[in-house]
C-alpha cells in the first residue's frame, strides 16, 4: 500500500504548495453564489496570478455559471470578484465583459469568419488601441508562437478545427487577459489534435503567466494543465487540492469516478467478523475489508479499484457469500480492461472479456464480489 | 429516385446534381410552379415583343427618357442610401428588442408594406404638407416647402422601401451565434466595436441582398411619388411616372411608354447582377 501523498483533501482553501510560498499575488479571487435557471452555484475561488485551476464537475454542476459570473455575463445573487485585487463585481460594482480583461476560449472556435487569421488574432490588440500595423505584427508573432506561422491571410473556413482552435488560443492571449478561462477547449478535436493542442496550452499560459480557470470533463486536462482543481457538484465545491492528490485519494463519488476507482460511503461492521475476524465496511449490499484502527459503527469511504474486484458467479443463489458480497449486473460497457461490469451499490468490476463468456454476465446476473483487503483504501469521513 | 453526390468540382458537377435531383419534386408541385413562373416572365417577353425596335433607339435616348432615368437612379440611390443610414440601426434596435416591443415595432416597420402605396402618398402628404402635422412647421418658420419637390421623391421612395432593408438586416442579425459577440466583448471591444467589426461584417450578405430590394423597389415606386411629389419633368417625374405619361399618350406614343419600360427593366436587372457579383464576406 502506498504511502498517501498529503492530506490536501476537504475543502481546505490553502493548495499544497502555497504553504511553501510567501504570498502568491492575488490573481483571480471570487465568493459568489449565482442563479441561472434551475442552476445554482455557490462557490469560492482563489487562483493566485500565473497559476492554472482546473474546475471539474458532472453537467450541471454550475461550471459555465461560475465562468459566466467571472467574465461578467451573469450578475452573482451575492458575493464578489477580485481581479489582480480590483473589484469587478460586488453588490455595488458590475465592471462590463469588456472591460474585466478576461478572455474566453470556448469548446469551439468562433474564430471569426470574415477575417483572416492574422485580423482574428490582432483583433484584441485593436480593441486596445494598438494602430492596425503593429497589431498585425504582433499578430504574427503569435500565430508563429501557436504554430501557424504562415497561415495569417487564411480565413478560418480554409483552415482545420485543430488550427482554428490555435488562432483562437493566439487571439485570447494577444489580447494579454489578466485571466483567461478555457472552457473545454479540447472536447471537440480528435485525440491526436487535442495532444498537441493541451501542449501548446500548457506552455503558452506558462510562458505568458496568464491566470487561467479552465473547465474540462477530462482528468488528463487537469493532471497535466492546473496547479490545483476544484471538483463542482450541483452547485458546490466538494474537493479541492493539487490534481494529482484529488485523484490519488477522493472523497466524493463524482472525483472517484473521475479517477477511475470505486468509491463505497458505510460504517463499520466489527461485530460481524465474517472472515477471520477482520472487521467490514457496510455500504448498501456492499461489503469490503476493513482494516483495523477504526471503531465500531464509525463512518468511512472505501476506495478501490475496479481492477481489483474478484467475481464470480454463485452456484446456485445461496446464502450470503464467505466473503464479499452478493450483487447484481446492472449493465456491461467495454472497458480499459475488457469489459467493465456495473453492479448494483454502483460498484464497478473490470474483467477481461473471456471471462464475461465464462462467467455468462448478463444485465441481471446474480454474481458475487469480493476485494482484497491489500487493495482497499478505508479513511474516516 | 436517383440519389446524386457531386463527385466532381466546378459547374458542370453541380448542374448534374441538380438535374438528377429535381425528379423528386412531384406533379402537384409542378404544375403550379410552372404556371407561377409563366405568370412572372411572359409579361416582360410580351414587352419586348412588343417593342417597336425601329423607333427604340430614338425613344430611349430622348431628352425626356434620360432625364427621367437620371432622376430615378439618382433620387433611388438617394433613398436607399438615406434607408441604409437609418435602416441599419432600426434593424440592431429591433433585432435586440424582445416581447410585446418587438412584435409592436416590427408592425410599424412593415406598415408601409402593407399599405398601398397612394395611402403613403397622402399620409405623407399629411404628414409634411403645407398644412401638414409637420409640414407647417417647416412652411411658417423656415420657409421650406417639402411637396412636389425632388425631396419630395426621395421621402416617398425612402417611405415604402425602407421595410426591406429593416427586415432583411434584422432577419440575418437574428440568425448571427451571439457568441462570437461574448468573444469579442472578451478581448476588450466595446459594444460599438463588437458591432462595426464582428456583427455588421457577419450580416453583409442580408445588408447587400435588403439593400438590392430596397434599391428595386425606390426605383419602381410610383403611387406615393404620384401623390406627394407630382409628375413634373426633370423633377419629380421619374421612370415610372414618365412611363404612366407616356402610356396614357400625353404628346407620345405608346411605344416611348414601352421603350421606357424596357430600359427600367435593364437597369433594374443590372443593378440585380452587379450585387450578385459583389459578395463580401465569403468564407473562402
Amino acid at each position: 500500500m502506498a504511502a498517501r501523498a498529503g492530506d490536501v483533501t476537504g475543502l481546505g482553501l490553502e493548495p499544497g504548495a502555497a504553504g511553501a510560498v510567501a504570498g502568491p499575488a492575488p490573481g483571480l479571487e471570487a465568493d459568489v453564489r449565482a442563479v441561472r435557471g434551475v442552476f445554482a452555484v455557490e462557490a469560492r475561488l482563489a487562483v493566485p496570478r500565473g497559476r492554472v485551476l482546473a474546475v471539474v464537475g458532472p453537467n450541471g454542476a454550475g461550471k459555465s455559471t461560475l465562468l459566466d459570473v467571472v467574465a461578467g455575463r451573469l450578475r452573482p445573487v451575492a458575493g464578489w470578484v477580485r481581479i489582480d485585487g480590483r473589484v469587478v463585481e460586488d453588490h455595488a460594482v458590475h465592471v462590463r465583459p469588456e472591460r474585466r480583461r478576461v478572455a474566453l476560449l470556448g469548446q469551439e472556435p468562433l474564430a471569426f469568419p470574415h477575417l483572416s487569421a492574422r485580423e482574428n488574432v490582432a483583433f484584441g490588440p485593436r480593441a486596445a488601441g494598438v494602430p492596425a500595423a503593429r497589431a498585425r505584427a504582433q499578430a504574427d508573432e503569435w500565430l508563429d508562437a501557436v504554430g501557424l506561422a504562415g497561415l495569417g491571410d487564411r480565413r478560418p473556413g480554409a483552415l482545420s478545427g485543430g488550427q482554428r482552435q490555435r488562432v483562437a488560443l493566439a487571439r485570447a492571449l494577444a489580447a494579454e487577459p489578466d485571466v483567461l478561462l478555457l472552457d473545454e477547449p479540447f472536447a471537440q478535436l480528435d485525440v491526436r489534435t487535442a495532444a498537441g493542442l493541451r501542449e501548446l496550452v500548457r506552455d503558452q499560459v506558462r510562458g505568458t503567466g496568464t491566470t487561467t480557470v479552465l473547465v474540462t470533463h477530462d482528468v488528463l486536462d487537469a493532471l497535466t494543465l492546473a496547479d490545483e482543481v476544484l471538483v463542482l457538484v450541483e452547485g458546490r465545491g466538494v474537493e479541492r487540492g493539487r490534481p494529482l492528490d484529488v485523484l490519488a485519494d477522493p472523497s466524493h463519488v463524482f472525483t472517484a469516478a473521475l479517477a477511475g476507482v470505486n468509491l463505497v460511503v458505510g460504517r463499520v461492521d466489527a461485530s460481524r467478523g465474517a472472515a477471520g475476524g477482520v472487521a467490514t465496511v457496510v455500504a448498501g449490499v456492499v461489503r469490503v475489508p476493513c482494516p483495523a484502527g477504526f471503531p465500531d459503527g464509525a463512518q468511512v469511504q472505501a476506495t478501490f479499484a475496479p481492477t481489483a474486484v474478484e467475481i464470480a458467479t454463485p452456484p446456485g443463489g445461496g446464502p450470503t457469500p464467505a466473503r464479499g458480497w452478493a450483487a447484481t449486473v446492472v449493465d456491461l460497457e467495454p472497458g480499459p480492461a475488457g469489459v467493465r461490469v456495473r453492479t448494483d451499490g454502483d460498484v464497478l468490476v473490470d474483467v477481461p472479456p473471456v471471462a464475461v463468456g465464462r462467467l455468462d454476465l448478463r444485465v441481471g446476473a446474480a454474481v458475487e464480489l469480493a476485494v482484497d483487503a491489500a487493495h482497499v483504501r478505508v479513511r474516516a469521513r | 429516385m436517383t440519389t446524386a453526390w457531386a463527385t466532381g468540382r466546378g459547374e458542370a458537377a453541380a448542374r448534374r446534381t441538380d438535374d438528377a435531383g429535381a425528379p423528386g419534386v412531384p406533379w402537384v408541385v409542378r404544375v403550379p410552379a410552372v404556371l407561377a413562373l409563366a405568370l412572372l416572365v411572359l409579361p416582360v417577353v410580351a414587352l419586348v415583343v412588343r417593342a417597336d425596335w425601329s423607333t427604340l433607339p430614338a425613344d430611349v435616348t430622348s431628352h425626356a427618357a434620360v432625364q427621367a432615368l437620371t432622376l430615378s437612379l439618382v433620387t433611388s440611390a438617394i433613398a436607399t442610401a438615406v434607408c441604409v443610414l437609418l435602416g441599419v440601426p432600426l434593424a440592431v434596435v429591433l433585432a435586440r428588442t424582445r416581447g410585446w416591443a418587438a412584435d409592436l415595432l416590427r408592425a410599424f416597420v412593415t406598415l408601409p408594406l402593407v399599405l398601398p402605396p397612394t395611402v403613403g402618398g397622402i399620409a405623407l402628404l399629411y404628414l409634411l404638407g403645407r398644412r401638414g402635422l409637420v409640414g407647417q412647421g417647416l412652411d411658417a418658420w423656415f420657409g421650406i416647402t417639402i411637396p412636389f419637390t425632388t425631396t419630395a421623391v426621395v421621402i416617398a421612395q425612402t417611405f415604402v422601401a425602407m421595410p426591406f432593408l429593416v427586415l432583411g438586416v434584422e432577419g440575418a442579425l437574428r440568425t448571427v451565434d451571439p457568441r462570437y459577440e461574448v468573444v469579442a466583448a472578451g478581448l476588450g471591444a466595446s459594444r460599438w466595436t463588437v458591432l462595426r467589426r464582428v456583427t455588421l461584417p457577419l450580416v453583409t450578405p442580408g445588408l447587400v441582398s435588403g439593400t438590392v430590394l430596397c434599391f428595386a423597389r425606390a426605383l419602381g415606386e410610383f403611387g406615393a411619388t404620384a401623390l406627394f411629389a407630382g409628375n413634373a419633368p426633370g423633377v419629380t417625374q421619374t421612370m415610372p411616372l414618365a412611363i404612366y405619361s407616356a402610356f396614357n399618350g400625353a404628346g407620345v406614343t405608346q411605344g416611348a411608354a414601352v421603350a421606357l419600360s424596357l430600359l427600367l427593366v435593364v437597369a433594374a436587372v443590372a443593378v440585380l447582377l452587379a450585387a450578385r457579383a459583389w459578395r463580401p464576406g465569403r468564407a473562402t
